[in-house]
């Protein structure tokens, strides 16, 4: 389980982020939506660790460990595993290499990138001159190598075109442990009853919604966590009324 | 033909002649009479100490000649070992072949100057051996060939003098390295060399420099390139010196010859490194590029590059990118030079640290701050060279993964 309790993060000296309550607990996923600047990609960058979002009040419990002080590294460890939206290139590594080191153990690289169509890529530099689908493929290849437990994905599907938007949907739901094939032994309720992995997706457009069952959908807005129900019913009301309508209307009703 | 007495005399007026670039050396500190060593066969090669023979190894030498087309070995002055395996390739102490055969005078001081400098003249004047490394025309080598220029003897002035050609049609790789006793404080190492590519050839000059911490050292070459001809020369220097400068010179000749240089420098602390690459692009289609990565972990190194583009339809490239991972200094000095319309020419220098973004991403991937930072390093260090064979290209990898645990 994931639990924030009123989190406060200041970047660069100005507060971004006020009083965050989030949970999500084993096998959920939730979608998190907001305008450009509200803090989106700054509370999954907090959640992964990177020192220069402060904390300055707050505390982020992961697994029942309090990581609000650990290190990114430690995070990774215990099982959180970010996709960026703009990763860095790293010259000279290779990306199977580095698919390697995100693995504890020895894995087929070439067989995990036969899964998202990547093989042919794989003795590129990390991310060097890679498209914006072929990032995506790039980051969710890793996070498949990693095997994290709570998956954090700023924007997976921008800048990928429609043909490959199916295969990142799918690919995301099993890492998410979202696809529920038939099983002889085991009921589809009890499938879903059993998942462990958690997921927090930043999206804009919602196209992501169609391949990944969704548990909440929350609005960060001005930093503020504004809203939290049911991801259709929200991305319904922005498209309808805009953000600050949306976020208005929620207030009032709660 | 190179006359013997006009040379000396060019040689001794310059034997005073300070180098253009670089700190001056007094040669008076260090001795240049010969060191007689005893030739070693291939069994006796083998029965060399572990600690010489790591010694060669991190000079990119394989005393077991496995997967070797020849060997040349000189210790101080001498030649220790000599011999080659492939039909069509030569490999002759360069004295030898000045004694015996009349074509290496055609070649010899043919591209370098002895009035250069002091360092040239006194190679000129006073030459210990070196070796001349021929492939005849249409031979092509599988394996490459090993050349090592070992020092051992204290304070000794190593004065060689080296000629690879490669006759038209044909294809050479050559491995070679400098290395000294792991003991040795003083010495100065003065080399020579002069590259034949002809027609159609092609070189690939791999050197790995494993000095001293003392050790003084200048090298003066000079390549050649005919038509559609390539020169490969990779430059990889990642242990302490006290004072290194040259600035090789290629002359692409021929149409559509290629030189492609490139260098891995290292530069440990109270070291100096002056190292560059010059090349004129003198017929259309030529085309030159010069990659350097350059780390400084509290030496100096000065990267240099120069290209001078002559002619319309040329293409050249120059690539400077340096770390400062722990003081000390890089200095980047690219010059670009088009002497016609139509020339393409562009440079690219960069200095600076590793980027803070690049070891959180891989750190969110579980690694350790130092694992994140070593990998990114040797990342950079890690350049695609191509036209390299396999089997080079596992060289320079593994001399850089040798050296790699002394400096990170």
């Amino acid at each position: 389980m994931l639990l924030i309790e009123d989190l406060q993060v200041e970047l660069a000296g100005n507060i971004i982020l006020k009083h965050i309550d989030l949970e999500i607990k084993p096998g959920e996923t939730h979608v998190l939506f907001g305008p450009n600047g509200s803090g989106k990609t700054s509370l999954l960058m907090t959640i992964m660790g990177y020192p220069q979002y402060r904390i300055t009040n707050g505390r982020i419990v992961f697994k029942g460990v309090d990581i609000t002080e650990k290190p990114i590294n430690e995070r990774a460890r215990l099982g959180v595993g970010m996709s960026y939206q703009r990763p860095p290139t790293i010259n000279g590594l290779k990306t199977r290499q580095m698919v390697q080191f995100c693995s504890s153990r020895e894995i087929d690289v070439d067989e995990l990138a036969r899964r998202v169509n990547f093989n042919n890529l794989l003795d590129r530099d990390v991310n060097s001159g890679f498209s914006g689908g072929e990032i995506k493929r790039s980051e969710l290849l890793q996070l498949m190598a990693q095997d994290a437990d709570l998956l954090l994905f700023d924007e997976p599907e921008s800048g990928v075109d429609m043909e490959n938007i199916s295969l990142v949907g799918n690919t995301i739901a099993t890492l998410l442990q979202k696809d529920c094939e038939a099983i002889q032994n085991k009921s589809r309720l009890q499938q879903k009853r059993e998942r462990t992995k958690m997921g927090l997706i930043i999206t804009h457009t919602g196209y992501i919604l169609d391949y990944i069952p969704v548990d909440k959908g929350q609005v960060l807005y001005e930093g503020v966590l504004s809203c939290s129900t049911n991801p259709r019913e929200i991305l319904q009301c922005i498209s309808d009324f805009g953000y600050e309508e949306c976020v208005r209307c929620t207030i009032k009703t709660h | 033909m190179y006359d013997k007495d006009s040379l000396r005399e060019k040689a001794a007026k310059a034997a005073h002649k300070k180098a253009a670039i670089g700190p001056d050396i007094d040669l008076d500190e260090f001795q240049r009479s010969p060191v007689e060593h005893e030739y070693l066969d291939d069994e006796r090669l083998l029965k060399i100490s572990e600690e010489e023979k790591r010694q060669f190894l991190m000079a990119g030498v394989d005393v077991s000649k496995k997967e070797r087309m020849g060997t040349y070995l000189q210790m101080d002055t001498s030649v220790v070992h000599c011999d080659t395996k492939q039909e069509g390739i030569e490999v002759i102490p360069i004295k030898t072949a000045l004694e015996k055969y009349d074509w290496v005078q055609d070649y010899y001081w043919k591209l370098a100057s002895a009035d250069q400098d002091k360092y040239t003249a006194s190679a000129a004047l006073d030459l210990h051996n070196g070796y001349v490394i021929r492939a005849l025309p249409g031979v092509k080598t599988v394996y490459p060939i090993q050349a090592c220029l070992y020092i051992g003897k204290e304070g000794l002035q190593q004065n060689v003098h080296n000629i690879i050609i490669a006759e038209e049609d044909s294809e050479l790789h050559i491995i070679t390295g400098c290395s000294t006793s792991p003991h040795l404080k003083k010495g100065i190492h003065v080399g020579i060399s002069e590259f034949f590519i002809k027609k159609n050839a092609k070189i690939s000059f791999t050197m790995i420099h494993n000095w001293a911490e003392d050790m003084m050292v200048r090298p003066r070459s000079v390549a050649q390139v005919e038509e559609n001809g390539l020169f490969l020369n990779n430059y990889i220097c990642m242990k302490p010196v006290r004072s290194l400068q040259m600035y090789p010179t290629t002359h692409l000749v021929g149409d559509n010859a290629v030189a492609r240089l490139y260098s891995i420098i290292v530069g440990s602390p109270e070291s100096e490194y002056d190292v560059g690459g010059r090349v004129f692009l003198k017929k259309p289609g030529n085309k030159a590029e010069i990659v350097a990565r350059t780390i400084s972990n509290g030496g100096r190194i000065i990267s240099r590059g120069h290209l001078i583009g002559e002619v319309p339809d040329i293409k050249a490239h120059l690539e400077c990118k340096g770390l400062i991972l722990k003081g000390g200094l890089i200095y980047a000095v690219p010059e670009l030079e088009g002497h016609a319309d139509g020339v393409e020419m562009s440079h690219e220098a960069a200095v600076g640290k590793i980027a803070q973004e690049e070891i959180f991403y891989l750190m969110s991937r579980g690694m350790d701050e130092e694992e994140a930072t070593s990998t990114i390093v040797r990342g950079f260090l890690n350049v695609d060279i191509p036209g390299l064979p396999p089997q080079l290209k596992a060289e320079v990898d593994k001399a850089i993964e040798l050296s790699d645990k002394d400096v990170m």
